[in-house]
């Protein structure tokens, strides 16, 4: 009985199942639709868009670094010049703990407090995932030790990378200036000059001086590695390469042995001294004491340091040839004599009284000459050789600012040179608009020009300020009848590639119009001050060429009416400074120089032998008997361009395999 | 004399399989070799040992696809206990990595007793509706959930909310075949829609990370939104044609995560393109129709019951892998059948098989 129900349910029960069968049948053919048409999705529509994400993936950039060029004097000696040594990196994204990990590379490196001082800084100026040092110049065995326990550190690296090194440190500080890591100042800067992928991967920056006045040029241009890189970072393989053009080279008109035996006759006194190849503007010496260490700057200075730099009453960060001004003092007679002659206020033969004072009519103020007694009557040329002021005094007050100024004007004096450096200060070469706008804010009667403001002018006191730099340039421009360069530190840039050396412009900027007779007029009174009664005879003693110059006293503080200037009596910061401007040979004149030294006294004493003993050495190459074992550069072998453009090229090719020889990370 | 050796030993080997499956099985089998030599950068040692569990899983298909299905399922009532046995050692004494307890150390090896409970939880809810075959009522069915639920709840608590779902999912087919009642199907299923904001506040940290990260991978893209947006790159990377054998960038140069197992579709997807997908698609659906045909000739109902399950389980299986490497599927740790490497797997997956060639051996 039960049978057939029972088969009949079951043949009920059969087409249920088989229902259940197709329905799951059904739904698993729909979800393997859906899956196919995500794949067509993925693969067909969005194909181009993953296939440029997995591009990206892959390819990495990887920039390769130029090396910057090279700094050489004119005889090839090498003042800035790159080496490879290994740095302690860290990148704070990849570490858990960057305090920890300090602590514990510390055990293993020597970290001093400087270092980690500069570090801090780094971090806080850096963003997370940029490797900044904690070390640089790691020691051969530091490395070392580094390397074995790298896999405890993930994220600290140590890499070789190239730092810049300037031999002779203090020496060339204020020529060369130095490069820093790169600041969001410099940053704006290559932005705007479109320059920032030329600077990728590039950690410094020419900041001051020739480093930063040639940066262009010596910084290259960068080179890119496309590396096939994995999921972690690690490059693969290199699909293509495009090499870095290394940093041209400069050449210098400086000569650093020059240079050097300046610095030495310096000492420790403080002051400046620019001397320039009158015959094409180039620089062969720019000193300014005292100098600094720019190896500090490099990697930043930590704040005590640069405190203290700063704040040193001796200002060793002033680049006193550049942007000092001082008054000329007697300096400018040979440039007042040049203005009276060319404005017919005098005529070479007018002989005029030199007393022991001058006065300006209906006053009783003395304007006194340096001699109390006097000169007597003389003329222009002897005005100049024993340097009286009361003859400029009257000189100046008889022309008036208005004669005096256009003349002078024309060396140079009051404007900027135009030397390759940044930052140079453009002094004052009073006038009465120069007068009327200085003191512009202040009632009228300050600005207004007084008949009397000219006489201290006449003497290169009074308003007058200018740099060393615009003396020497103004000086050599004299020396040279009138044929004016734009003074250049650079000679030559010098690209190692293609062994092709661009040459710095020489032609004359300007050629002075003056009457050559009035230029030899003033050149013989200069040449007098070396001769027996002029303020400088004891340095023309036993010359072997010959010499012109001009000694000058710069006052620091106004001496009171009656009373007498005493060295002694004035602290040594408020002492006069010592000027003395020069050129040699007379005829044909190979070298004009601007000495100032600070707070010595007469022009004479301080000055003058610093530049006898330089034009000694460059015209004959003598060395003072006293300094000779002290001169490390004087011996120096000289090459020739083609010498060193091949050692430059050997070098760029170490170290370029420097760059390469990074440990694999 | 040596020929008919021969071919009684071909007979004696050949008798028990499924050719149709076989052959499926064959080519996929060819396919993952490729993919697995290309996802080990070209390395042997993958590929032997692939080999090696290939072997003893066809020891085991062969060996279960021998034996009929009634004796079979006598192993149930036994295995199912051992397993919830285990589940509650795990519970109380298993070994906790990364924040779940899945593992039993056992001295020598440690074993995941949810792994066993994928064969065994459905082996004993067929061989319950079988015991009950003649007087089923409402409440066998009700019995059966708890069965299900006992183990799946377990699995749930370690936590390993992709093993849980695949084992209950299981589970819940059978019942599916055994003839619940469609308008409890679709009740539960409205009900199960209704209950996912309680299910998702029930949920850890870290699940409900992975479902957001579906729903847009970019929100993370460097947490836990990587592994998707890597394997979705290599997929749309490769194409219609794909970037070639041994030529996917995304596989070697280590952007997918977990490249020979969860992941290494997303490395054939690479180098095979769409044409590869579909092809490997395909093969999928033949074995699981090839699955539902010996299901449809089953003699008894728990042939019925265990041929459906396991063809529905093996396609769950090929269907949430894909689909979590496609972005589509929240990323549960389900390798892919017969291509991911893996032993354990591999070993469960064959066993299945090597069931369901049983069942077709047992026609009417």
């Amino acid at each position: 009985m039960s049978r057939p129900t029972r088969f009949k349910n079951t043949q009920a029960e059969e087409g249920q199942f088989q229902l259940r069968l197709v329905v799951a049948y059904a739904i698993m053919v729909l979800l393997f639709l859906l899956l196919v048409s995500r794949f067509v999705w993925l693969q067909v529509m969005q194909h181009e868009h993953f296939s440029t994400l997995a591009q990206n993936n892959r390819i990495s950039l990887v920039p390769i670094l130029p090396n910057r060029g090279l700094i050489v004097d004119r005889n090839g000696v090498i003042l800035a010049q790159n080496y490879s040594a290994y740095t302690l990196e860290l990148t704070p994204s990849k570490m858990a703990d960057l305090d920890a990990t300090v602590a514990e590379l510390s055990k293993l490196v020597n970290v001093t407090p400087r270092d980690l001082k500069l570090f801090k800084k780094l971090r806080a100026e850096s963003r997370n995932f940029e490797a900044i040092p904690l070390k640089a110049k790691l020691s051969e065995e530091e490395a070392a030790r580094m390397a074995a326990h790298a896999w405890r550190f993930p994220g600290v690296e140590v890499k070789a990378r190239l730092f810049r090194d300037y031999p002779f440190k203090e020496l060339t500080s204020h020529v060369l200036g130095y490069i820093g890591r790169i600041n969001t100042k410099d940053v704006e800067r290559l932005e705007e000059d479109d320059q920032t992928t030329n600077y990728r991967g590039t950690t410094y920056i020419g900041k001051t001086g020739l480093e930063y006045t040639y940066e262009t040029q010596l910084h290259g241009t960068v080179g890119f590695e496309e590396m096939e890189t994995d999921a972690g970072g690690r490059a693969i393989r290199t699909l293509r390469r495009t090499p870095p053009i290394n940093g041209q080279s400069l050449h210098l008109a400086l000569d650093i042995r020059l240079q050097e035996l300046a610095d030495k006759l310096f000492g420790k006194r403080r002051g400046a001294l620019v001397a320039i190849d009158p015959r094409d503007g180039g620089v062969l010496a720019f000193l300014s004491k005292p100098g600094f260490d720019p190896s500090l700057f490099i990697d930043g200075i930590d704040s005590q340091t640069w405190k203290e730099l700063n704040e040193d009453w001796e200002k060793p960060l002033v680049n006193r040839a550049l942007r000092g001004l001082y008054p000329p003092g007697s300096t400018f007679k040979p440039f007042m004599a040049m203005a009276a002659l060319e404005t017919g206020a005098i005529g070479p033969n007018d002989i005029r009284p030199a007393p022991g004072y001058f006065t300006l009519p209906g006053s009783s103020h003395q304007f006194r000459d340096s001699k109390p007694s006097g000169n007597g009557m003389v003329n222009l040329a002897k005005a100049i050789q024993v340097s009286s002021d009361t003859f400029f005094y009257k000189l100046a007050w008889d022309m008036g600012i208005d004669r005096i100024h256009p003349v002078v004007a024309q060396f140079g004096l009051g404007s900027k040179t135009g030397i390759d450096l940044d930052g140079e200060a453009a002094g004052v070469l009073p006038s009465k608009e120069w007068k009327a706008k200085r003191f512009a804010k202040y009632r009228p009667e300050v600005g207004r020009w007084y008949p009397a403001d000219v006489v201290s002018i006449g003497i290169g006191q009074g308003f007058n300020a200018y740099t060393p730099l615009q003396m020497a340039n103004g000086v050599a421009t004299l020396a040279n009848d009138g044929a004016m360069f734009k003074p250049h530190l650079v000679q030559q840039v010098v690209d190692d590639r293609h062994a092709k050396a661009t040459p710095i412009n020489t032609n004359p900027v300007r050629r002075l119009a003056f009457k050559p007779a009035h230029f030899e007029y003033v050149k013989r009174g200069m040449q007098a001050v070396l001769q027996p009664g002029g303020t400088a005879a004891r340095i023309g003693v036993n010359l072997p060429y010959t010499m012109a110059g001009k000694t000058g006293t710069a006052q620091v503080v106004q001496i009171k009416q009656g009373a007498k200037y005493n060295a002694g009596a004035l602290a040594e910061r408020y002492r006069d400074h010592s000027w003395f401007v020069a050129f040699a040979p007379v005829e044909a004149p190979k070298i004009a120089l601007a000495v100032i030294v600070e707070n010595a006294g007469f022009g004479a004493a301080a000055a003058a032998p610093i530049a006898r003993a330089l034009t000694d050495f460059y015209l004959t190459g003598k060395v003072p008997a006293d300094l000779s074992g002290q001169l490390q550069t004087v011996k120096t072998e000289t090459r020739s361009a083609a010498e060193i453009a091949r050692a430059q090229a050997e070098r760029a090719a170490e170290e370029q395999e420097g760059h390469d020889a990074n440990p694999a990370p | 004399m040596q020929t008919p050796l021969l071919k009684r030993l071909w007979q004696f080997v050949r008798e028990p399989l499924d050719g149709w499956l076989m052959l499926f099985l064959g080519l996929v089998f060819v396919l993952s070799m490729l993919v697995l030599y290309s996802a080990s950068n070209q390395s042997f040692d993958k590929i032997d040992n692939k080999l090696v569990y290939t072997v003893l899983g066809l020891v085991v298909m062969w060996g279960a696809a021998r034996m009929r299905p009634q004796s079979i399922m006598n192993f149930a009532p036994p295995l199912y206990a051992l397993g919830v046995l285990l589940l509650l050692a795990v519970h109380f004494k298993g070994v906790t990595v990364n924040g779940s307890t899945r593992w039993l150390e056992l001295g020598i090896t440690r074993i995941q007793p949810s792994e066993i409970m994928k064969i065994a939880l459905p082996m004993m809810v067929a061989w319950f509706f079988q015991r009950f075959e003649l007087s089923l009522r409402w409440w066998h069915y009700l019995a059966a959930m708890v069965l299900i639920v006992i183990p799946g709840g377990l699995v749930l608590k370690q936590p390993d909310l992709g093993t849980a779902t695949l084992i209950m999912a299981a589970g819940f087919f059978v019942l599916y075949f055994a003839g619940l009642s469609w308008k409890v199907l679709i009740g539960g299923a409205v009900a199960f829609a209704a209950s996912l904001p309680v299910v998702w506040n029930l949920m850890h940290d870290y699940q409900k990370k992975r479902v957001l990260t579906l729903i847009d991978p970019m929100e993370d893209p460097l947490g836990a939104g990587y592994h998707i947006i890597q394997s979705m790159i290599a997929i749309g990377s490769g194409g219609p044609f794909g970037k070639g054998w041994l030529n996917g960038t995304q596989t070697h140069l280590d952007y997918i995560p977990e490249r020979t197992t969860d992941f290494i579709f997303a490395v054939y997807s690479e180098e095979f393109g769409l044409i590869g997908n579909i092809i490997l698609v395909v093969l999928y659906l033949l074995i699981v129709s090839r699955g539902l045909m010996i299901t449809a000739r089953a003699q008894t109902l728990y042939g019925r019951l265990m041929g459906g399950t396991i063809t529905m389980s093996f396609f769950v299986y090929a269907f949430v892998n894909m689909g979590m490497v496609a972005g589509i599927l929240p990323v549960v740790g389900v390798p892919l059948p017969l291509v991911s490497y893996g032993g354990t797997a591999t070993l469960t997956l064959m066993l299945g098989l090597g069931m369901l060639m049983s069942i077709g051996n047992t026609r009417r």
